[in-house]
């Protein structure tokens, strides 16, 4: 059981086929994340990290659809299962937490109708059972006096306290697995702060794993244990946070961190990514990166396929910067 | 709250006063109430006794006074027809009306949301197609030329049901009421349903717009996320949502209703004020007149208060704000 | 000041050059074919209304030709003349294609020009309201509220219960009936209109308030006022043919399509359908064509939908 990771995605392709042409939001996608792990998944807007995070759930709306590729859920295969077995898994066993507070929770629903009917949904428990969990939830996530605060509505909470909220509903019913789309993006720093420590310690405490979609490298560095990164629906690279921060290897991570302002850039011109990011409709068969990259020749023309220039490290790069990372 | 309810009583009451006001100028100036009520053959001494009888040889502010007065005592004059005091005619036909206007409501509710919402929930399908093109034929057909139509299908060609009236009504807190037999439900099924043709387009062109914009909603894909169920979803989650706006819309078109209820009444021979209303225009039956109009205003007037508390109610947000005005 | 001057005084002669804004209107009109062909139909009723004694196969109202002995033919039979009545008679022996045809043109007119007297009201009052804002503004648009909050069938009936029958009263009615509509319209336009540039510019010219009003505020106004001004036009014909049924519209002697199905009413019961069937058909195609040209007009002059 405990080689068996809690989630594994191979090879995931999850395409939105529009009246323009058909968009690869995500175009072969694989990582793993085991009991207690936490993964970051990294990435510009629109580079499909979110459709990732909705893929393993299976909530893609038309006109997308996933068109291949595997998402294994301890050892079950998520795509291709039926309607009904999704509906007994999310909030269950997988719990999202999405991006806005402000748009996740039902304005006109109290917080308790919205907390109780997540238990009532998975498990046959009295009324009272699940009130009574739902408020021990929102006092973990440190919520103050939520047994009064269950009877208020949405609009009567602060951003960040209805975020709480939202993660309170995720571990509601203590998943193996809590995909988490960029959560902290539009809070404070203090609030995003505290979130961070508290989802860190809730994943050591009962094991559960966490996947970490967000555009901040700076929050995946202080929390996860591993990270992918991608691009243009593509995987760039992955390894565990210390080895990628550290000694990135893909010149789009390398690109990426060198754009982050730090306190030994102050005064310098701000390194940044030549180009723009292209468009999902019209990929190029080779690397998506080709026109940015400046180690880029005819050989990136090509279909790239993920190699393992460093152990432990995928990459999907003929030029991967092995010396950079030494 | 109930500083936000007094307000409105008082802005009500405003606007009853206003509009008898503008009724009895209405009627006493711009119209000449004495060609209006007397007999076209009678002599001078005649028309001359009717005016001393009627007050109208009195200064129009004192006229309007005693308007004023009598109205509030419930008393606006006795109708020329029926010898009975007008209010009393009135009121003794507003449960008819009162239940074609509720069943037709109900129907343009129970036919209109389910329709309107599958429409929203599908909405390139052909079913929905077909739905919002009727709603839209439903929008522009003359509601009494459906209303004849109707008998003329229903009850003339193929003897379904009964043309007109109100058929047997059983009596329930003292009210006469036709849907509690089977005859009565009978008579009350077509005009109510063409009564509420309209409002049932009405009520699937909101139910559709408001499904298609909660849909997208993350607070629904959230509900996905926690594993609820279709059902769950779309009957507390996104009903809720969508119920607000139709709500409103349809507590300030329950007074549309009965104010077309003139329409249908007279096309089915309904005995409710409608028909009341316009017998007295065509008999030139002023004072019956006068009170229905006094009547509609009133019942207009609750009608909004009572939409606003409504939608308070159902509005957290809203209730928050006067919570705090 | 010259500047100011010549950018509102400049038309940009690219825009003329690629497409007027007609053009433009006109090939956006014509993508939808729904509305194309209502278009046509609603043309084809404007035509049939405006040249009713021309093309009616006879006069219904002179009565020289119409004889009580052709009363109630169902709808192709022949009478003794040899004369084809293909929708039918009435229960006076009219020919009830003509009497729609003449009917028509008494609908119809009742509409537009109540509809056109109301917008032209409406619009000013609008106008006034925005302009000047503050307390013109709120008192205006207070009776504005307090209107629409009564069905315009019952407002209606109350102004025809006062005024009496007639074809000028109904339209005076109509014309009260709808006018908040317009003004309501305008003013919502006209004061996200007011706070722009050319009307500063315009000020700081110090142009008239009337040439303000009208020659600058009102032109940008125009869309959603066209808009509303269609749909309005389907009510009036709708409320007009209503009320005359009910026996507080038009008079005998103007008979409208309302009051062509209302000659129908008491012969339904004896199954003669046709009487008040076809003047019925033929309003509802008048109002359903004239809703789906005002849906497509919607579409393309709101703003917020074009690209």
């Amino acid at each position: 059981m405990s080689d068996v990771p809690t989630l594994a995605v191979e090879n995931l392709e999850t395409h939105f086929f529009t009246k323009a042409g058909v968009a690869k939001a995500v175009d072969g996608v694989s990582f793993s994340v085991g009991r207690g792990e936490i993964m970051g998944l990294v990435g510009e807007s629109g580079s499909g990290k979110s459709v990732t995070g909705f893929s393993i759930l299976g909530l893609v709306d038309p006109p997308g659809r996933v068109v291949g590729g595997k998402v294994l859920f301890n050892g079950e295969d998520l795509i291709g299962a039926s309607e009904q077995r999704m509906q007994k898994l999310r909030g269950n066993k997988i719990a999202m937490i999405f991006q806005d507070p402000m748009m996740t929770l039902n304005p006109v629903l109290r917080i308790d109708t919205q907390m109780i009917e997540t238990v009532l949904a998975h498990e046959k428990v009295s009324k009272e059972t699940a009130r009574q969990r739902s408020r021990d939830t929102l006092a973990q996530v440190g919520i103050p006096s939520p047994e009064e605060r269950m009877r208020a509505y949405p609009h009567q909470f602060s951003g960040g306290m209805r975020q709480r909220v939202a993660i309170a509903i995720a571990l509601l019913n203590k998943p193996d697995l809590i995909v988490a789309d960029e959560p902290t993006t539009a809070l404070d720093v203090t609030i995003q702060g505290q979130i961070l420590y508290e989802a860190q310690k809730l994943c050591r405490e009962t094991g559960t794993a966490l996947i970490w979609i967000t555009h901040d490298l700076a929050v995946v560095a202080g929390l996860a244990d591993k990270i992918s990164v991608m691009y243009a629906g593509r995987l760039a690279e992955q390894g565990t946070i210390d080895d990628v921060l550290d000694h990135p290897v893909h010149p789009y991570t390398i690109g990426l961190l060198g754009s982050v302002p730090g306190h030994n850039t102050r005064g310098q011109r701000l390194y940044q990514i030549p180009g723009m990011t292209p468009s999902l409709l019209s990929l190029p068969d080779g690397c998506a990166f080709k026109e940015r990259c400046e180690f880029s020749d005819a050989a990136c023309a090509l279909r790239q396929e993920i190699t393992e220039p460093v152990p432990g490290r995928a990459v999907r790069c003929c030029h991967p910067q092995i010396e950079a990372a030494r | 709250m109930s500083v936000f309810i007094i307000r409105r009583l008082m802005q009500s009451v405003l606007v009853v006063w206003i509009m008898s006001l503008l009724v009895f100028v209405g009627v006493n100036i711009v119209g000449d109430p004495v060609d209006m009520l007397v007999n076209p053959e009678a002599d001078q001494a005649e028309i001359e006794r009717f005016i001393k009888d009627l007050g109208l040889d009195r200064p129009l502010h004192e006229q309007y006074w005693y308007f004023l007065l009598n109205a509030l005592k419930g008393d606006l004059g006795n109708s020329f027809i029926f010898n009975q005091p007008a209010l009393k005619l009135i009121v003794q036909r507003i449960p008819a009306t009162f239940e074609l206007a509720i069943v037709a409501l109900l129907m343009a509710i129970i036919v209109g949301i389910p329709l309107g919402v599958y429409a929203g929930l599908k909405p390139d399908g052909k079913i929905s197609k077909t739905i919002m093109a009727t709603s839209i034929l439903g929008f522009s057909l003359p509601t009494f030329w459906v209303g004849m139509m109707m008998i003329m299908v229903f009850a003339v060609m193929l003897g379904w049901s009964p043309s007109y009236g109100r058929g047997e009504t059983a009596s329930l807190f003292g009210i006469e009421f036709s849907f509690l037999t089977w005859n009565g439900l009978r008579h009350l099924f077509l005009p109510a349903l063409n009564l509420s043709l309209f409002k049932m387009s009405l009520v699937i062109r909101l139910a559709r717009a408001g499904t298609r914009e909660v849909v997208h909603q993350d607070y629904i894909k959230f509900a996905r996320a926690k594993g609820l169920s279709q059902n769950r979803i779309i009957f507390v989650h996104l009903m809720k949502n969508i119920m607000i706006p139709v709500v409103t819309v349809l507590g300030l078109e329950f007074g549309g209703l009965i104010a077309f209820s003139v329409v249908t009444e007279t096309v089915f021979s309904w005995p409710g004020m409608g028909k009341l209303i316009i017998d007295a225009l065509n008999n030139l039956d002023r004072p019956v007149v006068v009170a229905y109009l006094m009547i509609i205003v009133v019942i207009f007037v609750v009608i909004n208060l009572v939409v606003d508390v409504l939608y308070s109610i159902l509005d957290p947000r809203v209730r928050l704000q006067d919570l705090k005005g | 000041m010259s500047e100011i001057q010549q950018t509102t005084r400049d038309v940009n002669p690219d825009i003329l050059l690629v497409e007027t804004p007609f053009q433009r209107f006109m090939a956006d009109f014509l993508e939808d074919r729904v509305a194309v062909v209502s278009l046509g139909v609603l043309i084809g009723i404007i035509f049939i209304a405006l040249f009713a004694p021309l093309i009616s196969p006879m006069d219904p109202y002179d009565l020289a030709k119409v004889t009580i002995l052709n009363g109630k033919l169902p709808p192709g039979s022949q009478s003794m003349d040899g004369v084809t009545y293909w929708l039918g008679t009435d229960g006076a022996g009219r020919g009830l294609l003509s009497s729609i045809f003449y009917g028509l043109r008494i609908s119809l007119g009742v509409g537009v020009a109540s509809a056109v007297v109301a917008l032209c009201i409406g619009a000013s009052i609008g106008l006034v309201a925005a302009y000047y804002g503050g307390r013109t503004d709120t008192i205006i648009m207070r009776i504005v509220d307090i209107q629409l909050s009564f069905p315009a069938i019952l407002v209606a009936l109350v102004l025809l219960a006062v005024l009496g029958k007639g074809i000028d009263k109904i339209i005076i009615a109509l014309v009260i009936v709808q006018w908040a509509y317009y003004a309501r319209t305008v003013r919502a336009s006209a004061l996200v209109e007011r706070n722009k540039e050319y009307v500063e510019a315009a000020t700081c010219l110090a142009l008239g308030d009337r040439r303000i009003l009208f020659r600058h505020l009102l032109p940008n106004c125009m869309p959603p006022l066209i808009v509303v001004g269609t749909v309005q036009t389907a009510h009036a014909i709708s409320l007009e043919a209503t009320l005359s049924f009910l026996g507080v519209g038009l008079p005998i002697t103007e008979p409208s399509l309302g009051l062509l199905i209302a000659n129908g009413f008491e012969y339904m019961l004896s199954e003669k359908y046709w009487i008040s069937f076809f003047p019925g058909v033929a309003l509802l195609i008048t109002i359903v064509s004239i809703n789906l040209v005002g849906d497509q007009l919607r579409d393309i002059l709101n703003p917020r939908l074009q690209k």
